[in-house]
């Protein structure tokens, strides 16, 4: 039986396969519509995230499958102080399989330990966010038709932004990737990450300050976030945040094949007039989500 | 009556660094043993000017994978029919459990109880642990 705790839990050719199967139900998903009939997947989320939850509901409702669960602690037997590991055991008995997202890091490793079923990490905290980095590299083999030689710019908050360490941990497997981080000096990616990533694995990569300079020779823009509370200072947050909002203007220096894409929700990182290029794929990005995760239950409950 | 200077057959914990003696009596579990160990504080030691020592009497075989992890320092010498049959440096153990706790406020594993603590070696050259759950990094301020 197997988990999906950590990006990396999986091989690149475990995850080569996953994204390949995922990419078949997008095409052929009415051919998918009964693969998991008579399962029940379990959605137990200790901390809100609805975007995240229906996307599971979704995936295991198109597969024919059934979905219980709670979708914050105050509702959950958490609230009793229940323990963690009580609780996925108990839930093992009622589901086949179960997606756990909580707030406190490491909590979904430490539910896989006590399951007797598969537990997928649907986000611990600032940790890890495994079917969000799928979700992405799914997004970027379609839209691009590979994962090596890309020039990939990671652009925003990248010292918090797990989505974007989780990105380029994953990318780094692949031959030929560029790495360019985009961000104010206050949030750029934590040096373990340089160190024991970049550096160590011997990839390309540099780190700027503008979108502009970069945005030409780019193939994918990864945008995150820059929250104001991350700032120590008003003052910083105001001189820097225009220079990580995407705009039109910014796009026109952009090549025809560029993809913009965004973990979701945005605030205002990303211009309202951006929608409209054929470039941004954030949206298309959410339907991915539900195909990869239709992919990763099928392939975690070993059905063919 | 343990004799400190010979041991028929057994232990010697050499060179730990002075002070730690003690701790490494605790995080060995050695007052666990059924047999005679001897703490010994403050030697004369010819490379560092102060160091202590540990001596086990009687078994050979204990658990000292956490020893590296503690003190590199040391070096490990085990005796029978009183004669030193091997001497060597520990190496960092790749694991450690309920040896030390993350200090991540946001872990799990200092939100409930009942959780082991377990940290992995991540880097063999810098020595650095990171702790499984969260993969925060060990940092040691005593
Ligand atoms: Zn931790």
């Amino acid at each position: 039986m197997r988990h999906l705790i950590d990006p990396l839990d999986f091989t690149k050719e475990e995850i080569g396969k996953i994204l390949d199967l995922a990419e078949d139900i997008s095409e052929n998903t009415a051919a998918y519509a009964h693969k998991c009939d008579g399962k029940i997947l379990a959605t137990l989320f200790f901390e809100p995230s609805t975007r995240t939850r229906l996307s599971f509901e979704s995936a295991m409702m198109r597969l024919g499958g059934k979905v219980l669960g709670f979708s914050s602690a105050n509702s959950s037997s958490a609230a009793k102080g229940e323990s963690v590991g009580d609780t996925i055991r108990t839930v093992s008995c009622y589901s086949d399989i179960i997606a756990m997202r909580h707030n406190k890091e490491g909590a979904p490793l430490v539910g896989s330990k006590y399951a007797s079923v598969p537990v997928i990490n649907a986000g611990d905290g600032g940790h890890q966010h495994p079917t969000q980095t799928l979700t992405d590299l799914l997004t970027i083999k379609k839209e691009t038709g590979r994962l090596n030689n890309i020039t990939v710019g990671l652009c925003g908050d990248l010292k918090f932004g797990r989505t974007v360490h989780s990105l380029i941990k994953s990318l780094a497997r692949y031959e030929g990737i560029k790495f360019v981080l985009i961000s104010p000096e206050e949030l750029r990616v934590p040096d373990y990450i340089i160190e024991e990533v970049l550096v160590k694995g011997g990839h390309d990569f540099r780190e700027v300050r503008t979108i502009e300079e970069v945005m030409p020779e780019l193939d994918i823009l990864y945008m995150t976030r820059v929250q104001r509370e991350r700032f120590f200072n008003e003052e910083d947050y105001i001189r820097l945040k225009d220079s990580y909002i995407l705009t039109k203007e910014k796009m026109a220096l952009g090549k025809d094949s560029l993809r913009v894409l965004h973990p979701l929700p945005r605030v205002n990182e990303i211009a309202k007039e951006v929608d409209d290029d054929e470039r941004a794929v954030y949206f298309k990005q959410v339907q991915n989500g539900v195909y990869v995760r239709m992919a990763l239950i099928m392939t975690l409950l070993e059905i063919e | 009556m343990l004799k400190i200077d010979s041991l028929e057959k057994g232990i010697v914990i050499d060179h730990i660094t002075a002070g730690n003696g003690m701790k490494l009596y605790k995080l060995l579990n050695l007052d666990k043993l059924d047999c005679c160990v001897a703490v010994i504080k403050n030697a004369k030691s010819e490379k560092y000017g102060k160091k202590d020592i540990i001596k086990i009497d009687g078994i050979t075989c204990v658990d000292l994978d956490i020893l590296g992890f503690v003190d590199n320092n040391v070096t490990v010498c085990y005796i029978e029919n009183g004669e030193l049959i091997r001497k060597e440096r520990p190496s960092l153990p790749s694991k450690l459990t309920n040896v030390i706790k993350c200090k991540n406020p946001r872990c799990i594993s200092n939100a409930e109880e009942d959780i082991d603590h377990i940290f992995y070696l991540s880097d063999s050259e810098t020595h650095k642990y990171r702790c499984i759950y969260c993969e925060q990094e060990y940092t040691d301020n005593h």
